[in-house]
């Protein structure tokens, strides 16, 4: 997936200002930013949600899955119905084996029959991604998937998605977290107020933050990461 | 799409109290239409003394007028509690046993009668009545301002028709009886047919004079003639020719049916397209099915679908339950189907443009509430209700949204004898698609926000 120079206005306001974005097969990219950096917007228009106002993003031949980041299912059905029915509007040829797969997958086979509005916000959070992999997509871009899960779920998560990209899906994920963008992702894309400020991996942002923000060299990583940021102007 | 129809109505059946209440609110509506309209409207009940002495009657010259049932013609417009005195009435009405009393006093033929003398005396009934109930003493206060209007016209009636007799005694000559005995009237008809006769024995001197006579005789019976229709239409002076300008009104029970369909069809249209669409953002769907899955238009006409597949059942659910009370004509089926079709759509249409302009369930039930309660009062209001600036402005307004081309195009399909079908549906045509246009742009709007 490739994106260059992706701009999006909100009326005056420059949401993103020019965004390049690339992400190979299998590949864990972690786009992270304080709020309002742009994250959102950003994969809201690689997965097509939003229309960008300027730049080109060219879509993976296998299509995108799209998780946002509020679970996006029907509480009111079960598991298995929202499964169902989103193999059915991907048009899966097996609608029922593709539940199955997506059953095992996340490990709710046995809360199948279970109303979503009755699970934790981990499990809505597992139904949401497996619905976003139903059209099995080449890439799949998850909107801070980690907000709200207790440190469980989120490692339960985190090693769900791992092992998605160990599968050859190319992940790309929103975080304002930095120290679960630097864990999970294998590749760090910073943005703030719609600026792309650093794109490379985590060890390289480490060398960065310390060269711009020397001050804050024997801090943890998250004071480093905000130094660096205030050094840019943000 | 099926699919998403599908889920709606999985959804639908998963929320127990919203099918109840689909299922429920048609049926009762139907149970209370059908039992207001099965039912003849009561009669007020009256408390009535009759204090007239029997046998009294209205006078008429030397005669009198024949009994005319005082007592049979209220009681048949209303319904009579016979009391025994003033107090017993007043008692009934405090009570609230009746709604009015109502009392002939023993003196109203005297008077009736002393208005033909040099000292005439107002005839009066009293009325009793508890004002505590403005809706109720506005239907009594019209109750007996019509029956004394009534008896008024009827007392006119046949004293018109006794000065008429006493008219043709004086034009065309007759019996009458005086004091018991019968006098043979001659009547000017005959009076100048002697006269013309005599005239040829009549001295020439004094035939000028005789002709004078003849000429009066002649002139007074052809004016009097002319007298006595004239003295008839004393009785009802203005009689009325009623003609209709705009079609032919629908039996006020058909007009209530169709009402009670029409306004479950907006409610239940309405509420669950607009709710509908905005569960979708609710659920935070709409940008994830129209991401790639489904198209905008594909939401909405899935939207609009499922408002017409339930407003068609739960319609005719309602006309069935009618149907055990008011015999409705089933042959005309089809154009029911038509009409709740097309009034579904246009009222499904205008529930998705609010759908999409709402944040959620609940703001949206209420703005739907809020938007088609007082517009379909609105649409009720009959021309002349008002004056003319609002009634133009009200019919603006409810042009613009679907309850009125609704109610007018079931009501059209309902009546065989009613107005034509086809404005209607035409309008219910456009709204339909400025509603559908209107709910995509919000759609969009709220998918690029």
């Amino acid at each position: 997936m490739e994106a260059r120079g992706v701009v999006k206005l909100y009326g005056k306001r420059e949401a993103l200002k020019g965004v390049d974005l690339s992400a190979g097969r299998g590949e864990l990219v972690a786009v992270i930013g304080p709020n309002g950096a742009g994250k959102t917007t950003l994969l809201s228009i690689l997965a097509g949600t939003v229309k960008a106002d300027g730049g080109t993003v060219s879509p993976p031949d296998g299509g995108v899955g799209w998780v946002p980041q509020q679970a996006a299912l029907y509480r009111r059905l079960t598991v298995e119905e929202n499964l169902l029915l989103f193999a059915r509007l991907e048009g899966r040829p097996e609608p029922r084996g593709a539940v199955e797969e997506m059953l095992k997958l996340t490990g709710l086979g046995a809360r199948r029959g279970e109303v979503v509005a009755r699970l934790s916000g981990g499990n809505q959070q597992r139904v949401n991604i497996a619905i976003g992999l139903l059209a099995e997509p080449a890439v799949l871009l998850l909107d801070e998937p980690s907000v709200g899960l207790d440190p469980r779920q989120r490692a339960r998560l985190w090693e769900f998605v791992a092992g998605l990209a160990g599968g050859g899906t190319t992940v790309v994920f929103s975080t304002h977290d930095i120290q679960e963008a630097e864990r999970f992702g294998r590749r760090l894309l910073v943005l703030a107020d719609g600026e792309s400020l650093f794109d490379g991996a985590a060890a390289e942002l480490r060398e960065a933050v310390r060269a711009e923000a020397p001050e804050a060299a024997g801090s943890d990583f998250e004071t480093a990461f905000v130094a660096f940021l205030q050094h840019r102007g943000h | 799409m099926r699919w998403l129809l599908l889920k709606d109505l999985q959804i639908l059946r998963r929320s127990p109290l919203q099918a109840l209440l689909l299922i429920a609110y048609p049926i009762l509506l139907a149970l209370l239409i059908g039992f207001a309209i099965s039912r003849a409207p009561e009669k007020p009940r009256v408390a009535f003394l009759n204090e007239i002495p029997p046998g009294a009657r209205v006078a008429a010259g030397d005669g009198k007028l024949p009994s005319v049932g005082v007592n049979e013609r209220i009681c048949g417009r209303v319904a009579c509690v016979e009391v025994d005195s003033r107090a017993e009435a007043e008692e009934k009405v405090r009570r609230g046993d009746t709604l009015a009393a109502l009392i002939l006093p023993a003196d109203l033929i005297d008077r009736l009668n002393s208005l033909g003398t040099l000292n005439p005396e107002t005839p009066e009934v009293d009325v009793i009545v508890n004002q505590q109930d403005p809706v109720k003493a506005r239907l009594v206060d019209d109750r007996i301002t019509v029956l004394l209007a009534e008896a008024n016209g009827l007392i006119a009636r046949q004293i018109a028709a006794e000065g008429g007799r006493y008219l043709n005694l004086v034009v065309n000559g007759g019996k009458f009886d005086v004091l018991g005995q019968k006098v043979e009237i001659l009547g000017l008809r005959a009076t100048a047919t002697i006269l013309r006769a005599l005239r040829p024995a009549v001295p020439a001197g004094m035939r000028a004079e005789l002709d004078r006579v003849i000429r009066f005789a002649t002139l007074a019976r052809d004016n009097l003639d002319v007298a006595t229709p004239l003295i008839d239409r004393l009785a009802q002076p203005i009689a009325v020719d009623k003609k209709s300008i705009d079609g032919s009104a629908p039996p006020l029970e058909t007009f209530a049916i169709a009402v009670a369909a029409t306004l479950t069809l907006t409610f239940v249209v309405l509420l669950l397209v607009a709710g509908s669409l905005a569960l979708e953002r609710e659920e935070n769907t709409v940008a994830r099915l129209t991401g790639g899955i489904v198209s905008r238009s594909a939401l909405l006409v899935e939207k609009l679908g499922l408002g017409v597949v339930v407003g068609l059942g739960v319609t005719l659910l309602m006309l069935a339950g009618v149907q055990l009370f008011a015999a409705l004509e089933w042959s005309r089926l089809g154009l029911w189907i038509v009409a709740i079709l097309a009034a579904a759509a246009a009222l499904a249409a205008a529930g998705a443009a609010l759908g999409a302009a709402a944040r959620d369930v609940r703001s949206v039930s209420l703005l739907a509430f809020m938007v088609a309660l007082p517009i379909a009062l609105l649409s009720l209001v009959p021309s002349g209700a008002v004056g003319t600036t609002p009634f133009d402005a009200i019919r603006v307004i409810t042009a613009l949204f679907p309850f009125k081309p609704a109610l007018q195009a079931i009501t059209a399909a309902l009546d065989s004898s009613g107005r034509g079908i086809g404005t209607p549906l035409l309008h219910l045509a456009i709204l339909a698609v400025a509603y559908g246009a209107l709910a995509r742009l919000a759609l969009r709007r709220l998918q690029s926000a």
